[in-house]
């Protein structure tokens, strides 16, 4: 496409093209750039040539349940419509037991669900116990889907409890079913961010520890970054290089996921919805920065259907997947106004902007013969 | 649709070189052109054409006089037939309400629009054009070209007659409502009862003779098929070469939800953005290419600007028509300035000749 060499020149992104198709590592400053840059259709560019470098056309769903065990969660994080205190008398704290959960997951017996999804808060009354016993119980109510679940913040929460290193629990947690991790709750890496909006939450640098446990103990994660608050632009690039120099250690992330955060409901109601511009560009600079991560999400009940179609083009190669019971952002109006597609909707999605869909696992291991679905294209 | 695909390279050579697109080049852009390529080149166009980055707005209201209609389009929620009950017809009094209520706020156009209702013949239109002229310094955008064509034929007048007649008593341009697809093979499976193309170009054909000028619209996304949606855009270009009365196109999609069409799916935003790409680069010919904020709402809406948009459009007080059919979207003036700005663009307010007004 010759229009675009002139658009990347204009744009003061040639010298990250270059480096780019020298297979060169983007630094601090490309970061900076990529962020400020208005030119949204040459930062998708940009991300587009790693994309089909990576995997092509290949565009991941999955089909998944989401089960939020609980949402009593003693952190208090302002950005958070989710939670009940543990002291609310208010009725709306509520704890799913394991059969309870069981039965949750139970209850799509027809559908052919391959991840389990499980996050919650962060309870203190839940015993260690109580986690292990919750995934055995949901592995035995559906042995063909694989457990992705808890956060970094739930995983310390776990050892905890458990009063013992979190490196002895983890095989614990593993042999129950527990398959891979979310990664969720690292918001920003940022200690001014932290102490304004998440003070009570595990530290930037306890996240990093419980990764590093994770990955160590064989398990995969994701990664994710919660942006449109009050984080800065210098705050997410940096988050995004420690978030590299994580995975060149470990090797341990499947998947960068950008959580376009939902002020509605929080006590940060008065920020503006995150922007169709925004939505697309943390989903092209962190295809760009983390040149070592597989796998970037376009998370559709975030960015709505229709951005996250055109996000495939913007760097994204996961749409996530069909999601049955989502419940941690509801908010009508602002983002997606539904919180359930199907098999065929998702797939159309993906074929009719020219991408090929791919199903997978929880751990992206490729669905060969999908249960009882229509392909298409 | 590949990016590293080298096809489409003489097309992109006619894009850069300001050459007109063909028929069949439109159609292969619908066909082959992966979304990238549409905004690379779209921007291209739209930056040769408004150097200054400006995106312009209009502050302006809708005022749906009547809703009585006996057309009975099947993609319309919003029309009672005569005689039937919710059919109304404003009085005077609450047209200057709405009026005063937006030059309050410091709006500068009314886009009056309803049905075709027998009752009303041209001297309703010419009495209430006169009153609202003598009472404000507003501008009328009104009447489309169904409108007009059904007006002259109730009122025993030719189209010229009957446009002039509106003219002087105070039309200032006409909205390019009801083109849906300028193609009678899809007309008449949507709107079996309204005008051919040829009678809506016609009719635009007409009032851009007598200075009055319009936009134009295109209703995607029912049940045409992409070389009709390309003939549709040849067919405005070939008469803005004519008259060169058009000042911009409007692309909106066809909304299912609560029409006759319900089996139809709801366009996508990829389509939406294509099809926007599109329009740019076949009406090289059309100074402005203007968003649909109602019914792609404010993200998609927003992308638009990278993808040959550089209007947003009426900053709308009141929309009965898209919001009887559910698409719900309402963006506030602050909103839209917001979003423009988020884009790297500058908002500019005009009227509704596309005239920047002072801030």
């Amino acid at each position: 496409m010759r229009s675009i060499r002139d658009q990347l020149r204009q744009a003061g992104l040639a010298g990250i093209h270059t480096k780019l198709l020298q297979g060169r590592r983007l630094t601090f400053e490309d970061g900076m750039r990529l962020y400020r840059t208005p030119d949204l259709t040459a930062v998708g560019y940009l991300a587009n040539l790693v994309r089909e470098r990576k995997c092509g056309a290949t565009t991941y769903f999955v089909r998944n349940l989401h089960v939020n065990y609980t949402n009593i969660c003693n952190k208090r994080c302002k950005f958070c419509s989710f939670y009940a205190a543990p002291n609310s008398t208010d009725g709306r704290g509520y704890v799913l037991s394991p059969e309870e959960a069981a039965a949750r997951v139970a209850q799509y017996a027809g559908e052919p669900v391959r991840e389990i999804h499980m996050v919650a808060g962060i309870n203190p009354k839940l015993p260690y116990r109580y986690y292990l016993d919750l995934l055995q119980a949901v592995r035995a109510a559906r042995p063909e889907a694989q457990i992705k679940a808890f956060t970094m913040i739930e995983l310390a929460q776990i050892a905890r409890v458990a009063r013992r290193p979190l490196a002895e629990v983890l095989p614990e947690l593993k042999a129950a079913g527990l398959a891979a991790c979310p990664g969720g709750g690292a918001e920003v890496f940022s200690d001014r961010v932290h102490e304004e909006l998440f003070r009570a939450k595990l530290d930037n640098q306890g996240w990093f520890d419980v990764a590093r446990a994770v990955h160590a103990a064989g398990i995969p994660s994701n990664a994710t970054l919660l942006y449109g608050h009050i984080e800065t632009e210098e705050e997410k690039v940096r988050h995004l290089l420690h978030l590299r120099d994580l995975q060149d250690e470990t090797g341990g992330l499947m998947c960068f996921v950008p959580l376009a955060f939902d002020p509605s409901r929080t006590e940060l109601s008065h920020l503006p919805v995150t922007t169709g511009y925004a939505n697309l560009r943390e989903i092209a600079v962190a295809r760009l920065l983390l040149d070592n991560v597989p796998h970037i999400k376009a998370f559709w009940i975030m960015i709505t259907p229709a951005v996250a179609q055109m996000a495939l083009w913007y760097g994204a190669d996961d749409i996530d997947g069909t999601v049955s019971h989502y419940e941690i952002t509801h908010a009508l109006g602002t983002t997606s106004h539904r919180q359930v597609l199907s098999t065929e909707e998702l797939l159309d999605l993906i074929t009719e902007v020219g991408r090929e869909p791919v199903e997978r696992d929880a751990l992206y291991n490729v669905i060969e013969e999908p249960l009882g679905v229509r392909r298409k294209g | 649709m590949r990016i590293t695909d080298g096809s489409l390279a003489t097309i992109e050579e006619k894009i850069l070189a300001g050459e007109r697109l063909s028929f069949e080049e439109g159609v292969r852009l619908f066909r082959e052109a992966n979304p990238l390529q549409l905004s690379s080149w779209a921007n291209l166009v739209r930056r040769r054409l408004h150097p200054d980055e400006l995106v312009t707005y209009v502050v302006g209201r809708n005022i749906n006089y009547t809703n009585v209609c006996w057309v009975q389009c099947k993609f319309c929620s919003f029309y009672r037939r005569p005689g039937a009950e919710g059919g109304y017809v404003l009085p005077p009094g609450e047209i200057f309400r709405k009026i005063q209520e937006l030059l309050d706020l410091g709006g500068t156009e009314i886009l009056i629009q309803g049905g075709l209702n027998p009752a009303l013949k041209i001297e309703y239109f010419e009495e209430l054009f006169r009153a609202i002229k003598a009472r404000f310094p507003i501008h009328i955008h009104g009447l489309s070209p169904a409108e007009i064509i059904y007006l002259a034929k109730i009122s025993d007048l030719s189209e010229r007659e009957c446009l002039a007649r509106l003219q002087r008593a105070g039309l200032d341009s006409i909205p390019g409502a009801g083109a849906e697809m300028l193609v009678d093979e899809v007309r008449e499976q949507i709107a079996p009862h309204k005008d051919s193309a040829a009678a809506w170009l016609n009719l635009m054909r007409t009032a851009h003779q007598l200075g009055i000028p319009s936009t134009v619209t295109m209703m995607y996304g029912s049940v045409e098929t992409v070389e009709q949606r390309v003939e549709h855009l040849v067919k405005v270009r070939d008469l803005q070469d004519e008259t060169g009365g058009f000042t911009a196109f409007i692309p909106w999609s066809f909304q299912p939800a609560g029409t006759h069409l319900p089996e139809v799916k709801r366009a996508s935003g990829f389509d939406y953005l294509r099809t926007v790409a599109i329009s740019r680069l076949m009406l090289d010919n059309i100074p402005n290419i203007q968003a649909s904020w109602l019914t792609q709402g404010p993200k998609i809406g927003q992308i638009a600007l990278q993808y040959g948009v550089n209007d947003m459009g009426s900053t709308v007080i009141e929309e009965n028509v898209v919001t009887a059919k559910g698409a719900v979207f309402m963006v506030p003036l602050a909103e839209i300035e917001r979003l423009i700005r988020d884009a790297g663009l500058t908002p500019a307010r005009r009227n509704t000749r596309y005239e920047i007004l002072p801030a």
